[in-house]
């Protein structure tokens, strides 16, 4: 029983945070920064930091994930890290030729107060940036925040930089996809495509983090938002944010900046935020919705009708980021199953609106907490209160899994543990039903497992 | 090999060259895709195993989150070292400092856990806010009536290597602290062994067998009230000296403890580990049964190597891993196999490593210090690689160029240490480089 220091009595916890359901804001921004082509993201702060979020996330990819670093030693701690960050520029443009470098701080860089853009500034008018190459920057201390805040806070760098109003209407859409996996990144842009509706995708991780096996190592794969796209999203018709913690902050500075309006809607996970998702796509890029995509969500509806039985009732305890908590809570209680307990560590102020509008009514008895000691400690003290059927969150469940002996879907980040996450979309109707799949596959997975013989069933 | 960096050519050597001491220990380039880590990394990792201690991360959450449970050291009981905790520093803290919540946060668990002494790591964070961590641990120490031991690890002062020492330093604190113990003969303490994938207990039953006792192991499968007792030992017996030397050092000066450096990686390697153990005890019996040992094992080991090595021979192999005494037993390992080392490094070697690898390695082969992938995926083309061994990050690059892979780090599944892990090593290698995948592309 790995985790039998749990029990099932909680404490009031003034002052820790024991085995976190988040984790630190560079990370979020180096995932974000890998969306964009040519892109080597850079961590301002000791390399520490940087190796752990490259593990991190390479350990989730499987996938080499490049970032250089600062390397802060004493004497920058105390003179500050600029002549770190003017000479790094100068060599990661020498050495690894990327066509932008997206620098982010860490909570060492920002104590010692260096100012990233003062810095960026000053390297461009030395002309230490060269003719056409580009760099960017976004402030990711990790005491205020999640990696999902730093997601967003790179997004926003990357807009804020880049896009710009010329005096051409482009007839696109800009799609700000959220921190999701790369094949939910493909899977937007199957669906945009079903759609017939032109888009800039940002950031865009398929074919950089999902990359096909060829024999060579690219430093910089052919996937990514390209430069003429990023900047051609001031011009843009409308943007259609996914997910208020990753994105909102990038839409409202594209508007301010270029004057683009944006629609708020949640991640396109489950029917309802689908449904609201292709509303949204339909009425700004003034189309129709496909008949094949009605198709899909017909089928959708089907598989669950047709197993609604087994999903009836159960009890499930979520966590992860609040982007995908909220849509997937509400797709659960669509499928006519509890969602009990959710936690998340990356605090926001509507989380516990929206999970109340979701959850007030169908049920009442649902826990749910985000922001500091919303950590996995307290999901599991929850669990040892009263049980759940079935957990989905990142790898860090596998322990309450094991030791409770609870079925278990990993969604969300990080996955260490499993593969198939970065190559089947839980977005759209289609990862619906993926979803839908995990979960009945892993509730039948243990009824075979652990009912009694003259139970056991062929059909089921 | 255009791409390397003027300024790391010191760095990199090729033998048969021009003779150059390489350089070493230096602090990598701003500005470079290292694969290093920080001081704090070093300290983690180290004193991870101790299973009945708390760790505690004094930092905002990221420290705490990276390295909540990542290293595969298994316990034999107490399983407290997985859980990961912080004081999650938020801005307040910063502004204001963490004194005050590392207090409560550290009350808080060792009454939860009532664990056998409790450690804590200060970030760089800490360094710079410049929290008194040494006091609050005394005050917590004092108040709590058990061990309460800072480990000093602010991540920018250092290296990894630095991170070994503040470990040490830590542990140094708990040696001795048993007085009360009597130590059977012939007792020895393992340092720098981790247990990863229970390599630990392989290696004690191989000691066990030709009489000798080990009081702890430093940390492997650590227990508090065990190291307390490690000073009653008549020797030291340190593995990866990269990270245990000051410890092992320290231990000599302060108890007269001498220390043998050993490697328990290869057949060569793991039976120098016992005759040098016997040979120190200067007991004929023990040695004759060191002696037994060794070639029953390798009675059946080498034929069960042979098939593999067969398949290998003359295949070529790069290695880059932490530190670089791992490196020199794999060079010899692999010859075992039929394999060359062609390209060797390591984040953190020093000198007499580097020597000590010029000496034992092939003309032509590529020493390097402090690597970053572009180099070394520059050296496995043009060397022709047909296996890598690293960690975590090199795993995808080596996949991406389409050659074999070894984990010789924390991710290693199967135990590769003594004889049974010397077949485990062959097995994975074959596996790896002879995998029917590699023909699905091209090179
Ligand atoms: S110091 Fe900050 S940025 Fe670095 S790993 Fe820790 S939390 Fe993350
Ligand atoms: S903040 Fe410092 S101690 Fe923490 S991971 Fe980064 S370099 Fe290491």
């Amino acid at each position: 029983m790995l985790l039998n220091h749990t029990t099932s009595k909680i404490v009031e916890r003034k002052a820790l945070t024991v085995n976190p359901a988040k984790t630190c804001q560079p990370i979020g921004a180096m995932y974000a920064a890998l969306g964009i082509h040519g892109c080597l993201p850079h961590s301002h702060g000791s390399q520490g930091c940087c190796s752990y979020h490259r593990s991190t996330l390479t350990r989730h990819y499987k996938e080499p994930v490049m970032a250089a670093t600062s390397s802060f030693t004493e004497g920058a701690c105390v003179f500050g890290g600029q002549s770190n960050l003017l000479q790094a520029i100068t060599n990661i443009f020498t050495i690894y030729e990327p066509d932008i470098i997206a620098v982010h701080s860490t909570c060492l860089s920002e104590t010692i107060g260096d100012d990233l853009s003062q810095i960026v500034g000053k390297a461009a008018s030395e002309g230490q940036i060269p003719e056409g190459k580009h760099v960017i920057q976004a402030p990711t201390p990790s005491y205020v925040g999640s990696h999902v805040t730093g997601y967003a806070n790179m997004v926003e760098g990357i807009v804020k930089y880049f896009a710009k109003k010329s005096d051409e209407l482009k007839n696109q859409l800009n799609i700000l996809s959220g921190w999701v996996e790369p094949s939910d990144m493909r899977e937007l842009k199957r669906m945009l495509k079903l759609m017939k509706v032109k888009n800039v995708l940002l950031p865009d991780t398929s074919d950089v983090l999902d990359s096909p096996m060829t024999g060579k190592f690219e430093m910089y794969p052919k996937g990514g938002t390209t430069i003429p796209e990023m900047v051609s999203m001031g011009d843009s018709l409308h943007t259609i944010a996914l997910g208020e913690w990753a994105t909102e902050k990038a839409a409202i500075t594209l508007d301010n900046q270029c004057k683009v309006k944006f629609s708020m809607t949640d991640l396109p996970i489950g029917i309802q935020a689908t449904d609201r998702f292709i509303q949204a796509i339909a009425k700004a890029g003034s189309v129709s919705v496909p008949e094949s995509i009605n198709d899909e969500r017909g089928r959708l509806v089907d598989v669950i009708t047709d197993m609604h039985q087994y999903l009836y009732g159960k009890r499930v305890a979520l966590w992860g980021d609040p982007d995908q908590l909220i849509p997937l809570a509400e797709f659960l209680v669509d499928m006519d199953m509890k969602p009990v307990y959710i936690v998340s560590g990356t605090p926001g102020k509507n989380f516990n609106k929206r999970m109340e509008e979701i959850l007030g009514e169908s049920v009442p008895e649902a826990k749910y907490k985000n922001g500091a000691n919303a950590d996995m400690l307290l999901m599991h003290q929850w669990i040892k209160e009263n049980p759940v059927d079935l957990l989905i969150g990142n790898t860090y469940g596998k322990y309450i899994s094991r030791d409770e002996n609870i079925p278990f879907v990993r969604m969300g980040f990080p996955i260490i543990d499993r593969i198939g996450h970065s190559y089947f979309p839980t977005l759209g109707y289609m990862g619906g039903l993926r979803i839908l799949e995990k979960i009945l596959s892993a509730l039948m997975d243990k009824q075979d497992a652990t009912c009694p013989e003259e139970s056991f069933e062929l059909v089921m | 090999m255009e791409r390397i960096i003027k300024e790391r050519s010191t760095q990199v050597h090729t033998i048969g060259t021009s003779a150059h001491d390489l350089d070493c220990e230096k602090k990598s380039l701003a500005g470079s895709v290292s694969q290093r880590a920080c001081v704090f990394c070093g300290s983690r990792v180290v004193l991870y195993p101790i299973a009945d201690a708390l760790h505690l991360i004094h930092g905002p959450i990221g420290c705490a989150a990276y390295t909540w449970d990542i290293r595969g050291a298994l316990s034999s009981g107490p399983q407290l070292h997985r859980l990961s905790f912080s004081t999650d520093l938020r801005e307040r803290d910063v502004v204001f400092g963490g004194e005050p919540k590392l207090y409560t946060a550290l009350t808080e668990l060792i009454e939860a856990y009532k664990p056998k002494a409790a450690f804590v790591y200060s970030t760089c964070i800490v360094g710079v806010i410049g929290d008194d961590v040494e006091a609050v641990c005394r005050k917590v120490a004092a108040e709590q009536k058990i061990d309460v031991l800072p480990v000093m690890a602010e991540g920018f002062k250092g290296t990894k290597k630095d991170g070994y020492k503040a470990a040490c330093d830590a542990l140094s604190k708990l040696v001795g602290t048993d007085n009360n113990f009597q130590a059977p003969p012939f007792s020895i303490n393992i340092l720098g062994d981790f247990n990863l994938a229970g390599e630990l207990w392989m290696l004690k039953e191989y000691y066990e067998k030709i009489g000798v006792n080990i009081i702890t192991c430093l940390t492997g499968d650590g227990r508090i009230d065990e190291i307390r007792q490690a000073h009653k030992a008549s020797i030291n017996v340190v593995q990866c000296s990269g990270s245990m030397m000051h410890l092992a050092k320290e231990m000599e000066e302060k108890y007269d403890i001498p220390f043998i450096k050993v490697s328990y990686f290869g057949i060569e390697d793991m039976a120098d580990a016992l005759y040098e153990v016997a040979g120190f005890f200067k007991n004929e019996e023990m040695l004759q049964k060191a002696k037994e040992l060794v070639s029953e094992e390798i009675k059946t080991l080498l034929p069960a190597l042979e098939p593999f090595k067969e398949k290998l021979q003359g295949k070529k192999a790069a290695i880059y891993v932490g530190g670089a005494f791992k490196a020199i037993s794999l060079v010899k390992a692999l010859r075992l196999i039929g394999m060359k080392t062609v390209m060797v490094g390591s984040q953190t070697g020093n000198k007499d490593d580097y020597n000590l690898l010029q000496k034992l390695c092939d003309k032509e082969t590529i020493i390097v210090d402090d690597s970053n992938p572009n180099e070394l995926s520059e050296f496995v083309k043009e060397k022709g690689v047909d296996l890598f061994i690293g960690g975590v990050k090199e795993r995808p690059i080596a996949y991406k160029l389409g050659i074999g892979f070894c984990d010789h780090n924390h991710e290693r599944k199967e135990a590769l240490a003594g004889f049974e892990g010397m077949l485990n090593f062959a097995n994975e290698v074959y596996a790896s480089v002879t995998s029917p995948v590699w023909k699905f592309f091209k090179r």
